[in-house]
């Protein structure tokens, strides 16, 4: 008898074939379309004064070359939209001055990147040749490079947002001035996080075929959102949608940045494939991003400064919790404020915070955009109320785990209503959640009580361990929407679709799984498509951790369906009631029969072959449902109300997004001389409702802790005041390799179902991520004994910190039984609100 | 990311690769591994008009031991030269270093002399050549005539990939001394990641005879000047081997050693690190030394 699968670890059944290299990314389709490359922009700020193309077009196997007037010439020409700044793809009120920039930069370039010439050409080498002949004169503007910069305003990014504020908002509950005015304690931090980007291995890319026959496209995207793409061609380059295809084919990896569309490119290759095709001269043109160009023309994110002012009792009891923050968000932005407003209201986490204030700035500077990288926002909200909670512990000399709990939002008092608005623009309602035995659970795990020993023993070696916590909770699963179409054919195999795209996170078989259980079939029976607009339409993408929850529901529910009809059509086919039926091992059959008696059982094949009544009998099965065959003469073949076929499609639309949390701990050992920064254990506690497939969650947990290892200690980028990235390779962006990363994860689970879906499911795919840079600095600052404000940290800057600890400039904390005094500064409540 | 146009030159043999380079002079370089030279074509900050490949010349993949000389070929990979007994017999140093650069897979296509005829500042085999006092021997033909030259180590490395190779020579091998008795080497070095270009690394060499230290000098990477030895022997005089005071010398190189800040390390974290990994690969290499003057003695 089939088993359940949901809960079941089994092996993703996508690898095999990724594995042996028999994956078709974007730039494995297309042999023998034109290449396309760019020209991008070599300055941080600058006006094009004028580009001279003449040289790129003498080189023998160039086809074309585009500049901004070529895009106005063609608007003017067809009507299309190609000339128009990008959309702005979330508005927001609070987004007061948002800025997109051209496909093609018009008058003048933002960031160093910004494509300004388009070549197309026989292969990507002529194409390369031909940009290296381009001549584009620059008059400079002052770039304006970091936060600092951004806020001083004695430069602009956009001349007419004169204090480089794209936007501002301010969320209150309570009354926070009033409320640390009379907290018995108050601290105050300044933070600060460092850019980092989400480097997918395969860069974006986009192949383009004009069908001139059909006047119709076909777009392969490297995207996180096939729907959307489809949508923003067709709608950009004038076509009906109907006339537009988009596929994501392989996609390897994306972690954010291929949810943001349409890219320029998403525009411009389709743009340049229909223009040439139309004029006879070729009908495919492909661009595939190379690594430097992802450096500099895709996205970033992380980048904030802080300042964390918190009121408190002597119990650490949170009584007020003011938060400003200003966010880099680079250029433009096209994908809104997303990130900023995640971080001001994810900052919550697992904890009440008592009177809430928060205050972003999301500032404009001569850099690459912002955009959501895995995380989105949470990670930097984890890591200031995290140093916050661990700050107020050293304060009054309390266990960090103890502030914690006190905090806590406990499980009979949810669903917990912060009051707030999420990133979805729905409620900040957690749904569900039990953070006290999460806690206990990781305290077990890593041995947290025990661990002041060991410390010792360490120190009495002339070693610094320390051991640090840090604890998260986040939306995951938002809405609006997402679909499926599960149909069975006549052979029995099920195909199951959804538009929501795949990068990597075993979506073929976490799908297959539920849809398997539903419909009593085995796993490799089914077979699983996502992010192809010809199988499944309506979408919204892969991202916040929404597929499962999103997806996944509906494939649950469309399976359903199925299954219901199925036994209808049993039902009536053995004369049975349905009520006697089951569908397992393929066959519906009456409950209780023994395996193989005759009459008492239907294979779903037959079935399939019964839904769809035909007039031909073009093979053996169909010859079964000729309606010369079957049925009731006296009835309609289609009863009233039926459609043919053993298929549905479901959807699935939550009121509101989902709450998971977890809680990481690690143990580092910092080097006495060198500096050197080593993980020794990284433990996480993991509660993402019910786990359709604990390996697939696991797996998540493993790729997430690895970028959060990246983000803490080895990435950012390096502009230097020019707003060069100098570190734009992976020869000099310290990505971790395997080595860098703790060899073990030891991972616990908790299962907290969500009442918000029908699998009781919340999402994984972000979690990993989320803590490290919080935990990492607690972890550090407990071996070392000074405070760490500042993430990530390497060897050099932590020899620096020790160096300003030992000349008095960074203050000691007091922990695991030293008695250096009471550290911390306690501030006065600022009279005056922050202005920037 | 793809090189500029370029002409490609695959002799299949000693006097045709020199042929080749003598005609193209100026304008032909050579490719070994390919593990350097590749990834500065590909983002054009290189774009000769002749790539001569050497990989399809015979003879030049062997390593040999012959009368007090380790001597290994232009096309001897990394993994090769690393793996050989006989060289680690011969000089254990390389071994030693050799771990320490890039990856596997790297060093798999890597050459060994590629590696020192690239030069640079941050690699292992021109600060571990230096040490040893190796030398380069380099072959060229003109009118029929081939010639070679020995280049020493002093005299090889000008500055950052920049050495006393000219255009139309072939680096065909790299000779190195065989260890002598009582020579203990050692390599230590911090990377921000396993693999990756050393932060500062310091290649350290004592020579102990009987309880004595006789000598004992350390060349660095990703610090000071390239080709130069530092001798530390000097500043500890001479001293029982177990006498060295490794505080000491590690404050005394760094003083002697200069050191640039980039994006992974500052100036002064380096002369730090200077300072500390002196110490320790000084601690290395003079144990190395006791150990085989013990070994040869029992
Ligand atoms: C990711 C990465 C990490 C690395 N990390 C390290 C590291 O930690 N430490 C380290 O030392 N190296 C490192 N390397 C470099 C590696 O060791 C190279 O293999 C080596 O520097 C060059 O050897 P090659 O045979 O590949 O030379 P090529 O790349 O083929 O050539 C390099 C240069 O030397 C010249 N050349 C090569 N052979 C000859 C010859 N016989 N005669 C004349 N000219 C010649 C070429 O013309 C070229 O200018 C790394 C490389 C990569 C890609």
């Amino acid at each position: 008898m089939t088993t359940k699968m949901f809960g079941s670890p089994i092996k993703r059944v996508e690898d095999p074939r990724l594995l042996r290299g028999e994956g078709r990314y974007l730039d494995d389709l297309g042999h023998d379309s034109l290449i396309a490359a760019f020209v991008r922009s070599p300055h941080a700020h600058a006006r094009i004064v004028d580009i001279d193309v003449t040289g790129a077009l003498e080189v023998d196997g160039v086809v074309a070359v585009y500049t901004y007037d070529d895009l106005a010439e063609d608007a003017a020409a067809t009507g299309s939209g190609v000339d128009k700044r990008l959309p702005l793809l979330i508005p927001h009120p609070a987004l007061h001055a948002p800025r997109t920039g051209y496909p093609l930069a018009k008058d003048e370039v933002n960031h160093v990147g910004e494509a300004v010439v388009m070549v197309v050409a026989r292969d990507r080498y002529v194409a390369e040749d031909a940009c290296e002949r381009i001549v584009v004169e620059y008059d400079f503007l002052p770039p304006v490079v970091g936060l600092d910069a951004a806020k001083a305003a004695e430069n602009t990014v956009h001349e007419d947002v004169a204090d480089n504020v794209a936007a501002h908002l301010v969320q209150e509950v309570g009354d926070v001035e009033a409320a640390l005015a009379t907290a018995p304690h108050t601290l105050t931090l300044d933070l600060h996080i460092e850019r980092s980007a989400s480097m997918p291995m395969e860069g974006k890319g986009v192949y383009a075929i004009w069908n001139g026959d059909e006047e119709s496209l076909r777009v392969y995207s490297s995207t996180q959102a096939a729907t959307s793409v489809r949508a923003a061609v067709a709608a950009t380059l004038g076509m009906a949608q109907n006339k537009v295809e988009c596929v994501a084919p392989d996609v390897g990896g994306g972690f954010g940045v291929k949810i943001v569309h349409p890219w320029p490119e998403e525009i411009l290759v389709p743009w340049a494939a229909r223009k040439l095709g139309e004029a006879g001269v070729a009908a495919e043109v492909k661009w595939t991003e190379d690594r430097r160009e992802h450096f500099v023309s895709s996205a970033h994110e992380r980048a904030q400064e802080q300042k964390v002012t918190v009121g408190f009792d002597d119990d650490g009891k949170l009584l007020a919790f003011d938060f400003t923050f200003w966010h880099d968000n680079g250029a433009y932005t096209p994908y809104g404020i997303i990130v900023p407003i995640v971080t001001s209201t994810q900052v919550l986490g697992p904890y009440k915070p008592g009177a809430y204030r928060c205050e972003f700035f999301s500032m404009y500077t001569n850099t690459v955009i912002v955009t959501p990288y895995r995380g989105a926002g949470r990670p930097q909200g984890c890591f200031a109320m995290e140093r916050a909670m661990d700050a107020i512990a050293q304060y009054l000399g309390k266990d960090r785990t103890e502030v914690r709990s006190r905090n806590f939002i406990q499980p009979e008092e949810m669903p917990w209503d912060h009051q707030l608005t999420f990133q979805d623009g729905r409620p900040l309602v957690y749904d569900s959640g039990d953070y006290p035995a999460s806690l206990e659970k990781i305290k077990a795990l890593v041995g947290w009580d025990e661990f002041e020993k060991i410390r010792d023993e360490a120190r009495a070696e002339g070693r610094k361990v320390g051991i640090g916590l840090a604890t998260y909770v986040e939306g995951t699963g938002p809405g609006p929407y997402e679909g499926a179409h599960v149909i069975v054919e006549t052979s029995g195999k099920v195909k199951a679709a959804t538009g929501l795209t795949t990068q990597g996170q075993g979506h073929q078989t976490a799908f297959a799984q539920v849809v398997a259980d539903e419909l009593g079939v085995r796993v490799e029976d089914v077979e699983v498509t996502t992010g192809d607009t010809r199988r499944f339409r309506y979408a919204v993408g892969t991202f916040a951790s929404r597929a499962a929850v999103m997806s996944g529901s509906a494939m649950h529910i469309a399976a359903r369906k199925v299954r219901e009809k199925a036994l209808k059509i049993a039902a009536e086919a053995l004369e049975v009631s349905v009520d006697d039926l089951e569908l397992v091992d393929g066959v519906a059959r009456v409950k209780g029969t023994p395996e193989g008696a005759v009459g008492a059982s239907l294979p779903l094949s037959t079935i399939a072959v019964l839904s769809n009544p035909l007039r031909y009998a073009f093979d053996e099965a169909s010859k079964a449902a000729t309606q010369f065959a079957v049925g009731d003469v006296t009835k309609p073949p289609v009863a009233p109300g039926e459609e043919p076929g053993l298929e549905a499609t479901g959807y699935h639309s939550p009121p509101r997004s989902t709450f998971a949390s977890g809680m990481h701990a690690a143990v580092v050992e910092t080097d006495p001389e060198t500096a050197e920064i080593k993980i020794l254990r990284y433990c996480v506690v993991h509660d993402c409702g019910h786990l359709i497939n604990p390996r697939i969650v696991e797996g998540q947990i493993h790729g997430g802790v690895a970028q959060g290892v990246g983000g803490a200690l080895y990435e950012r980028m390096e502009y230097d005041e020019y707003g060069q990235l100098l570190n734009a390779s992976y020869m000099d962006f310290l990505m971790p390799y395997v080595t860098e990363v703790p060899e073990r994860i030891e991972i616990d689970h908790l299962e907290t179902p969500s009442p918000l879906n029908p699998l009781g499911i919340k999402g994984a795919g972000e979690a990993g991520v989320i803590p490290s840079a919080a935990l990492i600095a607690s972890a550090i600052e407990d071996a070392e004994g000074f405070q760490i404000r500042s993430m990530p940290i390497s060897p050099s800057e932590l020899f620096h910190l020790r160096e300003a600890h030992a000349r008095g400039e960074v203050p000691a904390v007091a922990r695991g039984g030293e008695s250096n005094g009471r550290p911390g500064t306690k501030t006065r409540r600022k009279k005056e609100k922050e202005t920037a | 990311m793809k090189p500029s146009p370029l002409r490609y030159f695959r002799p299949t043999s000693l006097p045709d690769a020199l042929d080749v380079l003598a005609r193209l002079g100026d304008e032909g370089k050579v490719l070994a591994g390919g593990q350097s030279l590749i990834p500065l074509l590909s983002m054009r900050l290189a774009a000769p008009p002749a790539l001569v490949d050497i990989n399809s010349v015979p003879g030049l993949d062997e390593i040999t031991v012959d009368a007090g000389t380790l001597r290994f070929g232009a096309l001897v990979r990394h993994t090769d030269l690393e793996r050989s007994d006989a060289a680690f017999a011969a000089q254990p140093l390389l071994r030693r270093a050799l771990l320490n650069v890039a990856h596997l897979t790297i060093r798999n296509r890597g050459t060994t002399v590629g590696s020192v005829v690239h030069s640079d500042p941050s690699a292992e085999l021109p600060a571990v050549l230096t040490l040893l006092g190796g030398s380069v021997v380099a072959q060229s033909r003109a009118g029929g005539r081939q010639t070679e030259r020995k280049i020493p180590a002093s005299e090889f490395f000008i500055g950052p990939l920049e050495s006393a190779l000219r255009p139309e020579e072939l680096a065909v091998a790299v000779e190195v001394p065989v260890a002598a008795p009582g020579e203990g080497t050692a390599l230590v070095e911090l990377a921000r990641r396993h693999g990756d270009y050393a932060m500062c690394g310091v290649v350290a060499r004592a020579v102990v005879e009987g309880e004595q230290l006789k000598s004992l000098h350390a060349t660095y990477i990703s610090a000071g000047d390239m080709g130069s030895v530092v001798d530390l022997g000097a500043e500890v005089g001479a001293v029982g081997a177990d006498q060295v005071d490794l505080d000491a010398l590690g404050a005394f190189a760094r003083k002697v050693v200069e050191t640039d800040g980039d994006i992974h390390a500052t100036a002064e974290y380096r002369s730090h690190l200077v300072q500390v990994l002196t110490a320790r690969a000084v601690r290395a290499a003079v144990d190395d030394a006791v150990n085989d003057v013990r070994k040869e003695a029992s």
